[in-house]
């Protein structure tokens, strides 16, 4: 098959096949101290990429083994996990950046609206896969740029900031940054707080107008304030963008995912609903995991 | 020839030696009372030469302040070197301080871009790994090669007659003394301060910086341009300023390649600029090596008027590399 090197003509699929809306039920158990914030919120979930028995392994050394899993618009997926069970690299691999990684060998596929992503030219996937990182990492340049740099052509800035100006600010408004910035849109971004700089990281991520969107730990280096304004920020885009969250908070992983992957040393032990899997784990190795936070 | 020689020897281990470390006491300074006797006396040897250095630093500074102030005319700035018998006859340095600017302008124009791009191909692509390694033991083994060595060897490229439209060249012989040879070899000088700081900047920017610019979909190249150079801007001005100072302080190169004549000797028939570029000069350096009890023209009042402007120049230059780092200071940085 030829690269595909344009989007496909319709990247927003209509509603063809709604999957039931996840489930919304309240816990089980009891000593849930987190409120599920996403309660009621989406209606229909569409299935947008799909992960079909992947393995990865890093000269030769296995970091992810067989993992199947869907990633669906409209609802939260949370990769949970203790350290080193994979959770990066296995998020890493839907925009194929763990090529990036001269030892990382990939099997399995991976598929985004039923194309293989390595049949996508990976600039062109990683535009509509787009991912935000743990440290908070805005280009050292002004507020506007750092998005406009995502709009702009490949190396070029020919661009006018007229020009760019709604879509910067469209992008801002949707990280919910725009109003603590509209008036230091020339200031440098490496000034603004961590909170900040990290929303204007999810701004970046999402001015290239993505169908999916990665994030690996965001809130680990911010303040419980920030944390908050960016746990209701997921919250919200999850109608628009498919959102996958690595989150080592597994009480920030029940407050805002629909769907919740554990996994352990590569495996993927268990996938299920978010109040189905802390409520009441099917795997013995599930449950040692989660009651450590919800005791 | 020998006072040429040793400053050059000196200049390239003077950018070889790194500060060393902070030693492990460096932090419990105040604490010294309770040392062993040994420690105690190797504090004490340390603290005395670093003032003996300072105080020669400063000896140095004011003497030639003093010399300079004092000698220093304004007139020898835009008089050229005249051939006379007393220090009045025998004009100023203009054609020097003119010909250390264009050394520094052929050098830097020339070493900077091309340091910028072998940094950035070390850092960011090192592939093929056996080329850059070989890449980077011969920028190394150019760190420390005397000037004087990298001269001899200017001597032999460019009195090829492939080069021969560099300088003047004389029914068949090519003379393969200029400016452009001169400010080629320098640029050489400067190479590796330029490369190592420009690699410095780049190892310095987290992976994870470049990956974000990856992740919404740009190439290595533009992440490369757009991202990476523009951080390290501060980095690469140190190198360009350190290059600069090196390629105004070296002497070897000019007096072998650059002919070292006391005025221009611009090639005839060529167009403007052409003509002195391909032609002979000299710059401050070698004036004050030839204007000293050693040299040939034996006017020390001249030499320390000369030596005074060289001083306000690298001083310039260390001025504007402070500059640009409490600037780059401003545009703030990574955690961690
Ligand atoms: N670039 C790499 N080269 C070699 N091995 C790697 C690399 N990146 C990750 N690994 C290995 O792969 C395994 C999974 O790492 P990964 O970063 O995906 O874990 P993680 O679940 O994200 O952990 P954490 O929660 O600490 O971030 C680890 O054993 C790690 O040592
Ligand atoms: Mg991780």
């Amino acid at each position: 098959m030829e690269l595909l090197r344009t989007p496909p003509p319709i990247r927003r699929l209509p509603l063809p096949d709604p999957e039931p809306a996840t489930e919304v039920m309240a816990p089980a158990g009891a000593g849930f101290s987190a409120a599920r914030r996403s309660i009621g919120a989406p209606q229909f979930s569409i299935r947008r990429m799909e992960v079909d028995g992947v393995s990865i392994s890093y000269g030769g050394k296995r970091a992810v083994r067989d993992v199947s899993l869907p990633i669906r618009q409209g609802e939260v997926l949370a990769l949970i996990g203790p350290s080193g069970c994979g959770k990066t690299t296995l998020l890493r691999s839907l925009n194929r950046l763990t090529e990036l990684t001269a030892t990382a060998r990939l099997e399995g596929s991976i598929r985004l609206d039923d194309v293989d992503v390595t049949l996508i030219e990976p600039t062109l996937l990683r535009r509509r896969v787009t991912m935000v990182f743990q440290q908070p990492n805005p280009f050292p340049m002004s507020v506007f740029d750092n998005v406009a740099y995502v709009l702009r052509e490949q190396g070029s800035r020919r661009a006018r900031r007229r020009t760019l100006e709604p879509a910067v600010h469209s992008a801002l408004q949707r990280a919910g940054l725009f109003d603590e910035v509209k008036d230091n849109l020339r200031h440098p971004a490496l000034k603004l707080s961590g909170g900040q700089q990290q929303r204007l990281c999810i701004a970046r991520a999402l001015a290239a107008e993505p169908e999916v969107l990665l994030l690996d730990e965001p809130c680990s280096a911010l303040d419980p304030q920030s944390t908050q304004v960016i746990e209701d920020l997921i919250v919200k885009l999850r109608d628009d963008v498919a959102v996958v969250i690595v989150t080592h908070n597994l009480q920030q992983a029940y407050r805002i995912a629909d769907h919740v992957a554990f996994m352990y040393l590569g495996d993927l032990v268990e996938y299920g609903g978010a109040t189905a899997l802390f409520g009441s784990p099917r795997e013995q190795r599930t449950r040692e995991y989660v009651s450590g936070a919800f005791g | 020839m020998e006072a040429s020689i040793s400053t050059a020897v000196a200049a390239g281990h003077s950018g070889a030696a790194a500060p060393p470390p902070p030693g492990k006491h460096g932090a419990a300074v105040e604490g010294s009372a309770t040392w062993r006797l040994g420690d105690r006396i190797g504090l004490a040897i340390c603290w005395g030469l670093g003032l003996l250095f300072c105080a020669i630093a400063v000896a140095v500074a004011l003497y030639l302040f003093v010399q300079g102030i004092t000698y220093l005319k304004p007139a020898m700035l835009t008089t050229p070197a005249a051939s006379g018998f007393s220090q009045s006859e025998s004009g100023g340095f203009s054609d020097a301080l003119i010909g250390t600017l264009m050394v520094a302008t052929l050098g830097i124009v020339l070493a900077l871009p091309v340091g910028i791009a072998i940094a950035v191909w070390l850092v960011e692509y090192g592939r093929p790994a056996a080329l850059a390694r070989v890449a980077e033991s011969t920028i190394e083994a150019i760190a420390g090669i005397p000037s004087i060595v990298l001269a001899l060897f200017g001597t032999v490229i460019f009195s090829s007659s492939a080069l021969a439209f560099l300088s003047r060249s004389n029914e068949g012989v090519v003379f393969g003394k200029s400016f452009f040879a001169a400010g080629a070899m320098l640029s050489l000088v400067a190479l590796p301060l330029i490369v190592a700081s420009v690699r410095e900047g780049l190892n310095s920017i987290p992976r994870h910086v470049r990956e974000a610019s990856y992740a919404v979909g740009k190439t290595k190249a533009a992440t490369t341009r757009r991202i990476l150079l523009p951080a390290c801007r501060p980095q690469v001005a140190t190198g360009a300023v350190l290059g600069l100072g090196r390629i105004i302080g070296d002497t070897a190169i000019i007096v072998v390649l650059l002919g070292a004549t006391q005025n221009f000797g611009p090639v005839e028939g060529a167009p403007f600029p052409l003509d002195y570029l391909r032609g002979v000069g000299t710059t401050l350096t070698n004036f004050v090596y030839e204007a000293s009890p050693t040299g040939n023209l034996n006017q020390p009042q001249k030499a320390y008027a000369a030596a005074f402007v060289l001083l306000i120049m690298i001083l310039i230059l260390n001025a504007i590399v402070d500059l640009i780092h409490r600037r780059s200071r401003k545009v703030g940085t990574w955690s961690s």
